[in-house]
Order: C-alpha cells, then sequence, then structure tokens
C-alpha cells in the first residue's frame, strides 16, 4: 500500500485524489470504533459513580461483550461469506443441555460429553450448510427450520428423561475435569491475588474471604472470546481462505469461475458458527452449573446486530471481525451501563433498534462509496 | 502473417457436435486457433457460440468431435482441466467482485503464499507490487491495489481480467462479448488489451456480434450460424457487409437494411 507514488505516471483527471476523511470511512470498522467511542464517553461522562468502571463493574461488562463476541465471530465470517445462521440460539440451547445430559444424567464423563456435543453441533453445522448448498434455498429459511427443531429438540429431551426443562448438577460432576476448566475456569487468579494484596483493586473486607481481590481472575470465556477474535480476523484479513471468504460472499459465481471452492467454504462458515454457539453453550453451563431449556433465546439476532454494528454487508462479500467484536463490545457495555446508571432495562432494546437501523444506513451508503454505485 | 502459417495451431476443434436432447446446439463446426492470432468468433444469437466455446473451456463434453490441444487428443472432464491446460475464459459479467480489491481479485483463487512457520499466509505484499506492475503494463493507473474493482469502469474490469488471465500462463484465451456492454471509448481500450495479448503470442477467441469490433482487431474470422460454420476468412478477405449478411443468414437481411437505409 505504500507503492502508490512511483505508479502515478499519468493520472486520470477525472479521478479525484481520496481524502483522508474517505479512505478512513470505507474501513469496515469505521462504525464500530465510532461507536465504542461514543459509548465509553457517555458512560465515563454519566455513569462513572455507578461502579460500572470499578473492577467488579468491568468484570461484569467485559464478561457480557465475550458472551456476544464469541457468537459474532462465527456469524461475521459467515455473513461475510454470504450466509446467515439463524439457528445460533437454538444451538446453544441444544448443546448445553447435550452436556447435561451426557454428563448428569448418563454419567459419562464431562471431558466426554464436551467433545460429543462438539462433534454434534459442527455435525448440524455442515447440515445446514449442505441443504444451503444443495437446495440453493436462502440460508434464512434452512437456519429458521434448525432454529425450530433444535429448540424442540432441547425441550423434548430433558422433558422426556427427568420430568423439568432444567438439568443442574454440572458444576459437581464437572469437579476436576480438565476440559470443563478450559471453559470454566479462571485464568491470571496468582496475578489479580497478588494485586488485591498491592492494593490495585478492590477486596473483600469482611467475611470468609477477606483479603481476597472481589474479581479473582480473568473467566475463561473472556480468554475464548479474545482467541476467537484473534483467529477470525487472522484468517478473514491475512490468508488465502480468507480471501475465498469475501469471494464466495461477493460473488459466488464469480469465484467459482476464478476456481473458488464455494460450497466448501460456505459449509466450513457454517461448520464454525455452529462451533462458536457451543463454545459459548459450555462456558455457560459451566458457570452456571446447568442446563436450561431457554438458554440462547434470540442469541442469533444479537450476534447478527453486533455484526451489522461492526460494518459487515447483509448481503455479503463485506466486513469486519475486528468490527463485530467492538459491535459486540457496544452491545456489552450498552446493555450493562444501563443497568448501572439505573435506566430502565426495556429501553435498551429501543436503543438496540435505533442503532442497528443506523448501523444498516450506514453500512448501505458506505458500499455505495465503494464501489462507486449512484 | 505469414509466419503464422508454418505455426502449429494450438488448440483444433474438429467437427464438433453437441446435442441437448432433441436440440441439436451445434452441427459439426471445425475451427483452429494459432498462437498469436485473434480469432473472431461471430455470430447472432442463439448461433451456438456460447456452446462452442463452453466446449472449447471445458464446460460442456461435446456429442461427437475431437478437440487437438498442443497435437494431442483433449478430454476435458470439468472447466478446472481446462483451465490448467492454459485455457482461460474471461466472461462477460462474472469475472470481478466489486466490493474485493483489484489486489484481491487479481489472484482470486491463485492467492500467492508465504510461510511463517508452520502456517501459510496471504503475501498481501507480493499480490499489491504484482498487481499494480500488471496494470501499468495494461494501462491502468490505480489509485493503489486496494482499490475496490467496484470502482473500475467496465472496460478496465474486463482489462484486469484479461491480464490476470495471462498473468497465470493462459495459452488461449476466450473472450467471451467482452465488448457488448461498454461505450466506445472503453471498448477501444479493450481492444488495445487484446492487441497487446495477441503481441504475447497467446491465442485469442474473440466471441462478438459486432463485426466492426471484430474487424478492428481480428486477423481471423469464423462465423457460426444455426450451429453450423460458414466457413473461416482471413483478414482482407470478407468485407463488413458479407459478414454481417452471414451472420444474419443473408437474404432477410438485405431487406431489413434496405428499410433501415444500410446502418445495421
Amino acid at each position: 500500500m505504500s507503492q502508490t507514488a512511483q505508479s502515478q505516471t499519468v493520472s486520470d483527471e477525472r479521478v479525484k485524489e481520496m481524502s483522508a476523511l474517505r479512505r478512513a470511512l470505507i474501513r469496515p470498522e469505521l462504525g464500530g470504533l465510532v461507536g465504542t467511542v461514543a459509548v465509553f464517553t457517555f458512560f465515563l461522562l454519566f455513569a462513572f459513580d455507578s461502579g460500572m468502571f470499578s473492577s467488579q463493574g468491568v468484570m461484569n461488562w467485559s464478561t457480557v461483550s465475550a458472551q456476544f463476541m464469541i457468537i459474532a465471530v462465527g456469524a461475521c465470517l459467515l455473513m461475510i461469506a454470504g450466509e446467515f445462521d439463524l439457528s445460533v440460539g437454538s444451538m446453544i440451547g441444544f448443546s448445553g443441555m447435550m452436556i447435561a445430559i451426557l454428563s448428569v444424567t448418563l454419567g459419562w464423563p464431562v471431558w466426554l460429553a464436551i467433545i460429543v456435543t462438539f462433534a454434534m453441533c459442527i455435525v448440524i453445522g455442515a447440515l445446514n450448510g449442505y441443504i444451503v448448498i444443495r437446495t440453493g434455498l436462502p440460508s434464512f429459511i434452512v437456519t429458521l427450520a434448525f432454529l425450530f427443531i433444535l429448540r424442540g429438540f432441547t425441550i423434548y429431551l430433558p422433558q422426556t428423561i427427568e420430568r423439568k426443562t432444567i438439568i443442574s448438577g454440572v458444576r459437581d460432576v464437572a469437579e476436576g475435569d480438565w476440559l470443563a476448566a478450559l471453559f470454566g475456569g479462571k485464568i491470571l487468579t496468582g496475578f489479580f491475588t497478588w494485586m488485591g494484596q498491592a492494593g490495585l483493586i478492590e477486596t473483600f473486607e469482611r467475611g470468609t474471604r477477606e483479603g481476597q481481590p472481589v474479581v479473582d481472575g480473568i473467566p475463561m470465556l473472556i480468554v475464548w472470546a479474545i482467541i476467537l477474535v484473534i483467529f477470525g480476523h487472522i484468517l478473514l484479513t491475512r490468508t488465502r481462505f480468507g480471501n475465498w471468504i469475501f469471494a464466495s460472499g461477493g460473488d459466488a459465481e464469480a469465484a467459482r469461475n476464478s476456481g473458488v471452492p464455494v460450497s466448501r467454504v460456505k459449509i466450513l462458515m457454517f461448520m464454525f458458527t455452529a462451533f462458536c454457539a457451543c463454545v459459548f453453550a459450555t462456558c455457560q453451563v459451566m458457570e452456571f452449573g446447568s442446563a436450561g431449556a431457554d438458554r440462547g433465546l434470540l442469541k442469533e439476532f444479537e450476534a447478527i446486530i453486533a455484526v451489522v454494528i461492526g460494518g459487515a454487508l447483509l448481503t455479503g462479500g463485506y466486513g469486519s471481525v475486528i468490527g463485530a467484536a467492538l459491535g459486540a463490545l457496544i452491545f456489552g457495555v450498552v446493555q450493562q451501563g444501563l443497568f448501572f446508571a439505573g435506566v430502565e432495562s426495556s429501553l435498551f432494546r429501543v436503543f438496540l433498534g435505533i442503532i442497528l437501523l443506523f448501523a444498516v444506513i450506514l453500512n448501505t451508503y458506505i458500499r455505495r462509496l465503494i464501489t462507486g454505485e449512484r | 502473417m505469414n509466419t503464422r502459417s508454418i505455426h502449429e495451431p494450438i488448440i483444433r476443434m474438429i467437427n464438433i457436435e453437441k446435442h441437448f436432447g432433441s436440440v441439436i446446439a451445434l452441427a459439426g463446426v471445425s475451427v483452429d486457433v494459432y498462437p498469436g492470432e485473434c480469432h473472431c468468433l461471430l455470430g447472432d444469437n442463439g448461433a451456438g457460440k456460447s456452446t462452442f466455446i463452453k466446449t472449447m473451456s471445458g464446460v460442456h463434453k461435446p456429442t461427437a468431435g475431437e478437440i487437438i490441444f498442443e497435437g494431442k487428443p483433449m478430454h476435458f472432464d470439468d472447466p478446472r482441466d481446462a483451465i490448467s491446460a492454459g485455457i482461460a475464459t474471461v466472461h462477460q459479467h462474472l469475472a470481478m467482485i466489486p466490493l474485493m480489491s483489484v489486489s484481491r481479485n487479481f489472484f482470486m483463487g491463485n492467492e500467492p503464499l508465504k510461510k511463517i512457520g508452520p502456517l501459510k499466509f496471504f503475501d498481501h505484499d507480493l499480490a499489491n507490487q504484482v498487481t499494480m506492475e500488471e496494470m501499468r503494463r495494461m494501462g491502468i493507473n490505480l489509485r493503489g491495489p486496494d482499490q475496490a474493482v467496484g470502482t473500475l469502469s467496465g472496460g478496465e474490469r474486463q482489462t484486469v481480467a484479461i491480464a490476470r488471465a495471462v498473468h497465470f500462463g493462459a495459452k488461449v484465451l476466450i473472450l467471451d462479448e467482452p465488448t457488448s456492454a461498454l461505450g466506445v471509448r472503453q471498448t477501444a481500450n479493450v481492444l488495445a488489451t487484446i492487441d497487446k495479448v495477441r503481441k504475447q503470442d497467446i491465442a485469442v477467441v474473440f466471441i462478438t456480434h459486432n463485426v466492426r469490433h471484430a474487424l478492428a482487431v481480428g486477423d481471423r474470422f469464423t462465423v457460426l450460424n444455426r450451429g453450423q460454420t460458414l466457413g473461416t476468412a482471413q483478414r482482407g478477405q470478407i468485407t463488413p457487409e458479407e459478414l454481417q449478411d452471414m451472420m444474419a443468414g443473408g437474404q432477410e437481411l438485405v431487406a431489413l437494411e434496405d428499410s433501415l437505409g444500410g446502418t445495421i
């Protein structure tokens, strides 16, 4: 990108030099970046004393944002590849329930339950993709069908087996399990203890945990979110496969003509989305110690909203994982921030609707800028 | 022109027939294409041009007839076979992705890789450098390799697609109606590009229904009509009017042309 100068021997007089602003505008992350700055400025000004920026408050909205990020990464790559997955929320409920049934009801070791559940989810993701590719139907319809199919099983299975819709007791069986710790554990606990002793973060002032930090480590949920964002970003921007993702979503026919294996790319992205949903579910089950039939409701839309706020086009072929992560951050900070600020929580939905509308309008405008359409 | 006659044809299509069920799309078409020539394939809509080039590029298998490529009989199972043998097709619309940068488009499906440890990454520096160089050779000045293809004109997009095919080793370049949707100036640019490609000893098969575009760059002309060839003519042996008549099947057009004052 630095060698533009030497090539401009004869320039077309009708091609105006791009202003720095215009150049910045066509970066997909811009909307997310501006939104993040705006949201933080707002809450720093109006809710600084609410406890939102104490160590506990930061951990609170970070965790919520991380949840959104995990499913947003999958939804983002899939949307750039030109498809949707509306079954993400049901997949979260289903995979959480499978882990609980396999480990608690059937008494399998937790690590085996997790691995089998992941395998099942990825196969369902592949099935989603295969049906979309084979039938040529819009992924909207195919995954809508799976939204109901998976949710139906998530309610039916525990009711038939245990006569209830929540299966608890996962925490007890997961005690000491090596794989469960990868989803439910915390890292850097030593560091946080040290920070508590050094007086850098709050500690409990009384009770059995006196002297211990209020926030005692970084949950694996956040670690997963960061790993998935970095992985997704590098995959999309720095690899051959990333170019294929853009191409498949930009124009599947043109991509096929150039030798891009479009079907494989799309099916793999469906599988990756299912994988992300499963990571979300496993972390959630390990955190709560239980699985419920209503878990993950509406998550597919929240993931899509985060991705759109992050600058991706609903029509595919354009977007950014970093943008989607920022969208998820905005989402989490606002949802928890309004809670801290004592605002009626239903207003969050109003905010969400408005910001979604703004994001889509902005993205459409940016698309025109890039493609030179009028 | 004389040097060409001692060359062997790079691709010979001999008595190609193609039937779709009861419909005979091609009824025995023979065409030879030599390296370094621009062979124009003319014909009206429905004449069988598309079927013919799809047979050449491996999309269709001929019902009867033989394809000799570089002296050997060839059987392409799918377009990828043809592409790896060196037969590239540039489609009229389905070639470029507007939202992607020129450099990403240029290397789509052929991304250069650079190894970092055990992992392979898209070598953006190399891709950008090669793209800028190739675009400059074709006479297109980009703002930068990250400029989106959507900001290029139709003619420039065709040129990028042609440059891409040439860069990746095309020996036979099939251009499917590259000028049909373009303005005068852009058409001239694409025709100039065809001329540059021909000079690199690449065989160009130029499909068009515009006689003037064909005569501007063509070395030889084959006219298809209702799935049959009406023969191949050398440059200078045929007039635009004759070509036009052959394409339209003669008689009817004469009457039409009179009523329109000879403007077609």
